[in-house]
This record gives C-alpha cells, structure tokens and sequence, in this order.
C-alpha cells in the first residue's frame, strides 16, 4: 500500500471519559488496564492506543463487542468526541487542530454519517431529511431539491419524497438515511452500525445497496459493526477492537486464517468457513498447471468442494485475475481450511 | 432556660426598625424612579389601551365571526367553533359582552408579553446548565409567593391602573412557557442533535431547524397553560384597576350577590375552556407527524 493511498491516519489516538483524564492518561499508557483504571481513578478508558491506516476507496471495518469503543472511534474522526490525547489525519491535514468555523466546514464537505438508530429528522419530509445537507450549507432550494432527489431514486425510493420518516419502515428510513449522507457528496462515508437494526433479509439487501453505490462512487467508508459476517461480506480490512484496544487489523482473508488472540478465534468460531475463505487463503504456491479444474482465486471454499467432488484426487488449479497461474489446491488443502485454526495463544473459553 | 421555651427573637423596637427601613427604601427608591418606570411602560400601556378599544369598539358580529374563524383555524373542529358560538351568545345576552372583550385585549397582550419573554429565557435555559439552575429558583418564587404580596410593591412603584395588573398577571403566567420551553428543547433526541452535528449545522441552524420545530407541541403546551394561568388571575388583577370580568366577581363578593358572581365566573370558565380546546387541538395538530404510523 503506498502513502498515497492513504485518506485517514490515526495515531496514538486515546480517549479517556471522566474527570482527571489527563492523570488517567499517563496511567494507561503505563500500562494500567480498563478495570483497573476505573477502580483507581474512577475514569472510563475509551480508546487505547489505536493506529489506523484507511485507505482511500476502500471500506474500512471496525468490529468489536458493545462497549468496545468502536462507536466512540468513530466518532472521533468527525469530533462528535474530542480525543484525550493523538492525532487524526485526513488528507493529511490534522483535524484535531480544526476551529470551530473549519470544523463545520469540515463536516459539511468531507464527511457524513449513517446511524445506527437512522437520526432522521421526523419533522421533516424524506426530500427535505435528504437535502438537509446541503440546506444548511446555503445552497438555494431549487438546487439542493434535485440533488436530493437525485440520492433519493438512487436509493429507490421514488415516490416516497413527500412522506414523513415515521410513516415508513425500518429499511426505508436507513435508506433515507444512506442518501442524506451520500447527498453531500463527501468523499468520506461513516456508518455507525448502521445496518444492525434491520431484520437480516432486509439487512443484507441494503448491503447489497451499499456495495453496489460502491462499486460506483468509490467512496472511503469507515463501517461499524458487530456482524463478522457483515463484515466479511463488505470490508476490505477488518479492524477488530477490544476494551478500547486494537487487537487485530489486517484483510479478512487474514483474520480467519490467522487469528491474532483468542478474543477474534471465539469471533470467528461460528462463521461458515467454507463460504467465506478464498482459494488464494488456502493453496500451495505453483507456476504450473494441475490435473484439475482452474478456477479463480476469489472462490469460495464451497464452490471448490462443488467442482472437486467430481474427481477427488485431482488438485485444482489457482489462477489470478489476470489469469495467471498462481498455486493449487488438493483435497486434503480444503479440510484444513475448513478446520478451526489455533489461536497463537493458549486456548481459553468462557 | 427562657430561650428554649421562647424562641430568642429580635426585639421588637428593632424588628420595627427593620421593617421601616426597607419599606422607607422603597418608598423612596419609587419616589425617585416611579415616574421614569411608568414612563418606561408606556408604549404597553397604550398598546393594551388601543387593543381593548378595539375589541369593545368593532360591532359585536365581526368580533364573533373573527373569534369563530380563528377557533376554526386553531381546532379544525365543528364542535369546538359551535361551542364558541353559543358561549359568545350567552356571554352577550346576560350583558357581559364589553367585560369580556376587556378581559379578553388584556389576556391576550399578557400572552403576548409572556411569550416574547419566556420563549428566549427558556432557550437560553436549555442552552446552559448555569442559566437553569439560576432560574428556576426564580420561577419557584414567581409560582409559590403569594399573588398579594407581589401586588404590594407594584402597585406602589406602578399605582393603580391597567399596566401593574398586566405586569401582575405576567408574573403569575410566564413560569409554564418558561419551564416547558426549556423542557421540550433539552427533550430532543440527542440522536438526531448528533445527525444535525454531523453535517455541519451551527448552533442557530440546530436550534431553528430541529430543537424548536421538534420541541414545538411542549413548548405549546406551554402557551396553553400560561393562557390558563393568566385566566385565573384576572379577578385578582381586577383588584388593582384592571376592568373586565373580574370587577364584578369582586363586587359580588364584597355584597354577596350570588348570580352577578355566578355569571361572570362562568364566563371566565367559558372563556377558559374555549381557549383551552382551540390551542389544544391546535398543539395535537402540530405532532401530527409523529402520530401517522405506517399501516
């Protein structure tokens, strides 16, 4: 990944909640733990320590359990929460150093949010929540109004601009919700577990809106959640926090192949591995062709499975995007692959 | 042992000091200033004088049908506009039409005053913790002391007339909007604050274009109960000059004159519960949004 492609920087970012923060600070970065730290100073350790590189166009997955600090880091990139100590670059420009005339600014142009409880504004209709935006930027109504329409077929709901948020369902207000922040045309997207209070059918085929509106306007989209299998389906790095702390970052693939601890195996013990892991996770590197099928990559395991069970003892071939030959998986691959892995450390449950 | 069964008070000649000074003080603090206060409520004076002339001088016809129009405006509802119309009917037969009209110009210039003051004291209350906590003691006294007693100093700063009993029922009508103002603003989901935060509103943005919309029926209810409010203090207020409904109510009293008293205390529950109904319904309307579920 070279700098360039970097559109947020976070470095040494912490946040402690609580009077004394600043005394609190020097503790934790001495190394005192959440638990203790609240008994001895009565303060809450927010975020300890996170260094996170996200790059542009890409979706960046921040997972953890609630009380994690995933929401709390979240909003830190557009200040809803001012750190207690580090630095937060985007576009290499230190946001943290922002007035609050630039902040504003900020906010209106360069980012925008999705919540996890929609945060419509239910006194207005779904044209004037989607053009809210670009409303209080001063832009004439007459403007704003086709833009917002705009968003608003984008996301389908054609018909429905006259209509208050509470005469529509769940997944309808979240869509509302997707086209208020696409509305502004910020570069960068936020979402706050913003598909967690949809029912599953509805959720994935709003992941299904978002990574089709990606594929498209290439957007930097920090993603929240708690659903490793929403994650799988739509990051392209998974960062998993615990307690405040960053535990593992790196792309998906990684992150259930090698586990970091025990806190991201027992994340990670419950998905479907044959739906999830890719050819290139599992093969052995190899220039030439094997006696079986060729087949991408990207396949998933199961699809594999599918193609090997007509004939078992022969390897398949791994080839790229590109087409070249990149390695070969046999039988035995596929069974590893499926299995569980160890955890780097002792195996502890409960 | 004398001061445990005898409470060790002051003595009296100082007690007398005491309360002679103060009312001195203040007397002459009125001597000096009375004039230039008065002076000072002029234009409301005039204002209030020109709105009761008003009311009593358009034909009676007009004053019905733009009292029926503005029920129908507010409620949307037949019951409501014809209720109205008989109460105003009787209210003229029995005489009482020109006393009404009075009570009428000076409850609804004390709304006005209580609204363009209670509205921003309740803003500036929800925007600052210090500011509530130094007003709502404030608004304890004005709701618990004693209406007499506050007539006392201004009827001596003001003397008897039209604007003391205005400033009086103010004092006894603004807690509620105050209060509810402040209350419905702090009561906006912090959620959709956060969503206001997010795209960049300022503060005057987010209180114009989410707190005070979504506040709006609170703050209504606010409006409603200092109309009520004022209602209530219009016989008291008639103690002081101020004509209307309430000087009768008075003059039964002192020569029990049981249907003269009978009648124009109806008239005020009337008058009250039109009220009442017309900006209650009005209030509902206005969250209507909320109310209109999906199907």
């Amino acid at each position: 990944m070279s700098k360039n492609d970097i559109l947020i920087k976070v470095n040494q970012l912490y946040k402690i909640f609580g009077d004394n923060s600043n005394e609190a600070l020097d503790l934790v970065k001495d190394g005192m733990g959440k638990d203790e730290l609240l008994e001895k100073c009565n303060c809450v350790l927010g975020l300890n320590n996170i260094n996170l590189d996200i790059s542009k166009a890409k979706i960046q997955v921040v997972m953890g359990l609630s009380g994690s600090g995933k929401s709390t880091l979240i909003r830190h990139l557009n200040r809803l929460i001012e750190p207690t100590s580090g630095e937060i670059l985007v576009n290499e420009q230190d946001i943290l150093s922002l007035s609050q005339k630039e902040l504003v600014q900020f906010r209106q142009n360069n980012m925008s949010m999705v919540f996890q409880k929609f945060a419509l504004f239910p006194h207005k209709t779904v044209l004037q929540n989607v053009g809210y935006g670009l409303a209080i930027q001063n832009i004439p109504v007459d403007e704003w109004d086709e833009r917002a329409k705009k968003w608003i077929s984008r996301v389908g709901l054609d018909g429905y601009e006259t209509y208050y948020p509470g005469q529509l369902s769940g997944g309808m207000q979240q869509r509302v919700g997707l086209a208020r922040a696409l509305a502004t045309d910020a570069e960068i997207l936020l979402m706050d577990e913003a598909f967690s209070a949809l029912d599953p059918l509805i959720r994935s085929e709003m992941q299904n809106i978002l990574l089709d509106l990606q594929s498209e306007l290439h957007k930097t989209i920090i993603f929240i959640t708690h659903d490793l299998d929403e994650a799988l389906k739509i990051g392209d790095r998974i960062a998993i926090l615990r307690d405040g702390s960053m535990v593992q970052d790196s792309d998906p693939q990684k992150i259930i192949m090698k586990p970091a601890d025990d806190y991201v195996s027992d994340f990670i013990k419950d998905i479907n591995r044959a739906r999830v892991i890719q050819a290139k996770s599992i093969m052995t590197p190899s220039k030439s062709k094997s006696s079986g099928a060729t087949v991408k990559e990207d396949m998933v395991l199961e699809d594999i499975l599918q193609i090997m069970s007509d004939a078992p003892s022969k390897p398949v071939t791994i080839e790229d995007t590109k087409g070249n030959i990149t390695g070969k998986i046999e039988m035995v691959n596929l069974i590893e692959g499926m299995k569980r892995p160890e955890s780097q450390g002792t195996n502890i449950t409960g | 042992m004398d001061w445990f069964f005898n409470f060790p008070d002051m003595s009296r000649s100082d007690l007398r000091e005491f309360k002679k000074t103060v009312d001195f003080a203040f007397t002459d603090f009125s001597r000096s200033y009375g004039a230039d206060i008065e002076s000072f409520f002029d234009p409301l004076l005039m204002f209030l004088v020109w709105f009761e002339k008003f009311f009593i001088n358009t034909p009676w016809p007009l004053i019905v049908l733009g009292i029926l129009i503005l029920a129908w405006i507010g409620s949307r509802s037949i019951p409501v506009v014809i209720g109205t119309f008989l109460s105003f009917m009787l209210i003229g037969y029995f005489g009482m039409w020109e006393d009404t009209m009075s009570t009428l110009a000076i409850i609804l210039v004390a709304t006005f005053l209580c609204i363009s003051i209670g509205i921003p004291m309740g803003i500036a209350m929800a925007r600052s913790n210090k500011i509530q906590a130094l007003i709502v003691p404030i608004l304890d006294v004005m709701q618990t002391i004693p209406s007499f007693v506050y007539l006392i100093p201004v009827v001596m700063l003001l003397g008897i007339g039209k604007v003391p009993g205005l400033i009086a029922v103010c004092i006894y009508a603004i807690p509620p909007i105050v209060r509810l103002t402040n209350l419905g603003i702090r009561l906006v989901d912090k959620d959709v604050l956060e969503a206001a935060d997010s795209f960049g509103a300022n503060y005057w943005q987010k209180l114009f274009g989410v707190q005070m919309p979504l506040a709006l029926p609170t703050i209504f209810a606010g409006v409603n109960q200092t109309i009520m409010m004022a209602l209530a203090m219009v016989v008291i207020a008639s103690m002081i000059g101020v004509k209307g409904l309430g000087l009768p109510v008075l003059r039964a009293i002192s020569n029990q004159y049981l249907a003269l008293g009978l009648m124009n205390g109806l008239a005020i529950v009337v008058l009250a519960i039109i009220f009442d109904r017309v900006t209650q319904k009005f209030g509902l309307r206005m969250q209507k949004y909320r109310n209109d579920g999906k199907d």
